[in-house]
């Protein structure tokens, strides 16, 4: 994979916010490369900037909101796009699910209505042919009564209908890039293999990439190619999904891999992470992560290390990261 | 179908409403200080020819017997006859509703026209100055009596410029819209204030919703997005507003018909109930009710069209 171009190659995304309080970076200068068909995972904690980082590269960001640095796509630079092309990208080419489709869809329009906008804003189907797409996409993400359920409303659909609903909409016109933004938390344990399940399908069906978000390592385990780990804004390492839980080299990525329970093993001790995440107002010098690092040295709070090379697919933003990957995971 | 039991349902909620409305009014009528006879007669009236009056109106009859009596007349479509005017209250109503509703319409559609695009405009540059001057100048027109305002319209484009008649009614629709037009803008300040302030905040309420990110997410145009993502769903509930403003707004009639000697249903209240004219009383709040309740109607059932949500 490392031989083979990325289809979408972030450099310096830097996301910040004026706010009364001064200036708040929520994405701080982050490197990410997507490669074609695969599942990428950006994983971290609630407030580590990853959904900000997500919908950052497709410019979804609220009025103070700057974005900063550049998204190659296809030899455009989605940053500075202006907005019509980037309103082609948006959905046409790279489409985006979010977590809660119970807000996400818009509660007084049938489904009908939110998927045909989009086959209207990129296709030149006439009106039988997108008809005949529409029953086409309830039936890929599985929705049964085609027909009749394309009628109905989001609050006529149940949670699972509803995000496969919103994955119907998102693919209509066949996006080679999905972001996924924690697209099974605001589900049943049930429904979400489902979902998950459902967007590996498509992902070959429709052979695109997905940059999937979420907080949760099981996901991650089980759907990921690839994982990115987000600190405070940064990336602090990437890696291979397997590399990540057998050999996690950033002090916080060794943290958060161990206190996930695991099954199969006797039973010990959960690690945990002391502390609570850094506040994008007052971020600490140096490494943000080094108050509540174990292995942190004087060096880790004055300079900020920047992602580094150890191996062709692993990087890792920490000074110490032999001695984190020497300490190992325990249990 | 959900939608035509709905709506049924909703007429059939009418007829409840409308036999308390009858109710209310017969003992509000009632409650009147002074009586008919003694107005008609002044205070020459002897004792004799008060009781003759009174039975002819069969006001000396018990109270549940006269309500009888003017329930079975309601719903044969007698309302009685007015005792100064001496014509059918319907005659009345006939000539002088027509006026005040299509003062109140002209006054909702100016208010519509205006508040419409500029609640959206202040929304979409809110705390900027243009978001400001517009919410001010509102605020200035929303704390000005309507009797103040209408007068200094009369005094400048009536009396001053000439553009618009200082009075009266014409001759003809066209007419009719012509000299209804500064009392109908009267009326419409206070409303388009009121109506602009709610969908300003509306707006900002939906704009920041995650359907509408979605919405972007898909690569919509931009107006594609406000009308048919914002606007639609910020709508819903100043519509509910719009209803009861306009309830609202039939009662201010009665000020604005006043200062622009307009011949409607609002004068010929106040000089019914100076005179007491019980039956032009009763038969104007009853057909002014079941107006209101008809425009509460189209109100929910237009917000219903609007939120499938509500039609449940």
């Amino acid at each position: 994979m490392a031989e083979t171009a990325p289809v979408l190659k972030v450099r310096g995304l830097t996301t910040t916010f004026e706010t009364a309080q001064g200036r708040v970076t929520a994405v701080d200068n982050v490197d990410l490369d997507v490669f074609s068909g695969e599942v990428l995972g950006l994983v971290g904690e609630s407030g580590s900037g990853k959904s900000v980082t997500l919908r950052s590269l497709i410019r979804l960001i609220h009025a103070p909101g700057r974005v900063t640095g550049t998204v190659e796509w296809e030899g455009r630079n989605l940053v500075d796009l202006p907005d019509p092309a980037l309103r082609r990208v948006r959905g046409g080419e790279i489409a985006m699910i979010f977590q809660e489709p119970m807000t996400a869809l818009n509660p007084i329009l049938p489904i009908r209505v939110q998927i045909d906008e989009n086959l209207r804003a990129h296709t030149t189907m006439d009106a039988a042919q997108r008809r005949k797409r529409m029953l086409e996409l309830m039936d890929i993400v599985g929705i049964p009564a085609a027909a009749r359920r394309l009628e109905e409303y989001p609050h006529q659909y149940s949670g699972g209908m509803r995000q496969r609903a919103m994955i119907a909409i998102a693919l209509a016109s066949s996006p080679r890039l999905l972001l996924a933004d924690e697209p099974t938390t605001a589900l049943d344990v049930t429904i979400q293999d489902q979902i998950l399940n459902l967007i590996l399908d498509l992902r070959e069906e429709f052979s695109m990439s997905v940059v999937l978000v979420t907080h949760d390592l099981g996901v991650v385990a089980s759907t990921c190619d690839r994982v990115a780990v987000m600190y405070a804004g940064r990336i602090v390492e990437t890696t291979s999904v397997h590399d990540i839980f057998a050999r996690p080299h950033h002090a916080y990525t060794r943290g958060l891999i161990g206190s996930v329970p695991r099954g199969g093993s006797e039973r010990t001790m959960l690690m945990s992470i002391e502390g609570t995440p850094p506040s994008l107002a007052h971020m600490p010098r140096g490494c943000s992560f080094n108050p509540r690092c174990t292995f942190a040295t004087d060096k880790c709070a004055s300079s900020v290390p920047h992602l580094e090379h150890i191996e062709p697919e692993h990087t890792v933003a920490c000074f110490h990261h032999e001695a984190v990957a020497r300490a190992g995971v325990s249990q | 179908m959900a939608s035509l039991s709905f709506i049924l349902r909703r007429i059939l909620q009418m007829i409840p409403t409308i036999l308390f409305i009858l109710v209310v009014t017969f003992v509000l009528v009632r409650l009147l200080p002074g009586d008919p006879a003694t107005v008609m007669l002044g205070d020459r009236g002897r004792e004799a020819d008060i009781a003759r009056i009174n039975a002819q109106l069969g006001l000396d009859k018990p109270l549940v017997v006269q309500f009888l009596y003017f329930i079975a007349n309601v719903f044969s479509g007698n309302l009685g006859n007015s005792i100064a005017l001496r014509v059918p209250v319907t005659t009345l109503l006939v000539e002088r509703l027509p006026v005040t509703l299509l003062l109140t319409g002209m006054a909702a559609a100016i208010a519509v026209i205006f508040s419409v695009p500029l609640g959206f405009w202040a929304a979409l540059r809110q705390n900027r100055a243009s978001d400001t001057i517009i919410r001010g100048t509102f605020q200035v027109g929303l704390s000005m009596p309507v009797f103040y305002v209408g007068l200094l319209l009369l005094i400048f484009f009536g009396a001053h410029l000439h553009w618009f008649p200082i009075g009266g009614y014409g001759h003809g629709f066209g007419d009719h819209l012509y000299h209804l037009f500064l009392p109908a803008v009267t009326l419409a300040l206070s409303l388009s204030a009121v109506l602009m302030r709610n969908l300003r905040s509306a707006i900002l309420n939906v704009i920041d919703a995650e359907y509408v990110d979605f919405a972007r997410s898909k690569g919509l145009r931009g107006y594609v997005i406000l009308v048919r993502h914002v606007l639609r769903n910020a709508v819903i509930s100043t519509v509910t507003l719009f209803g009861l403003q306009v309830g609202v707004l039939l009662g201010g009639a009665v000020i604005t018909e006043t200062v622009f000697a307009i011949p409607g249903a609002g004068r010929l209240m106040i000089d019914s109930i100076y005179g007491r004219d019980y039956p032009v009383i009763q038969g104007l709040t009853i057909s002014l009710a079941i107006v209101v309740s008809l425009i509460f109607l189209a109100t929910d059932l237009l917000q219903a069209w609007l939120d499938p949500r509500i039609m449940r």
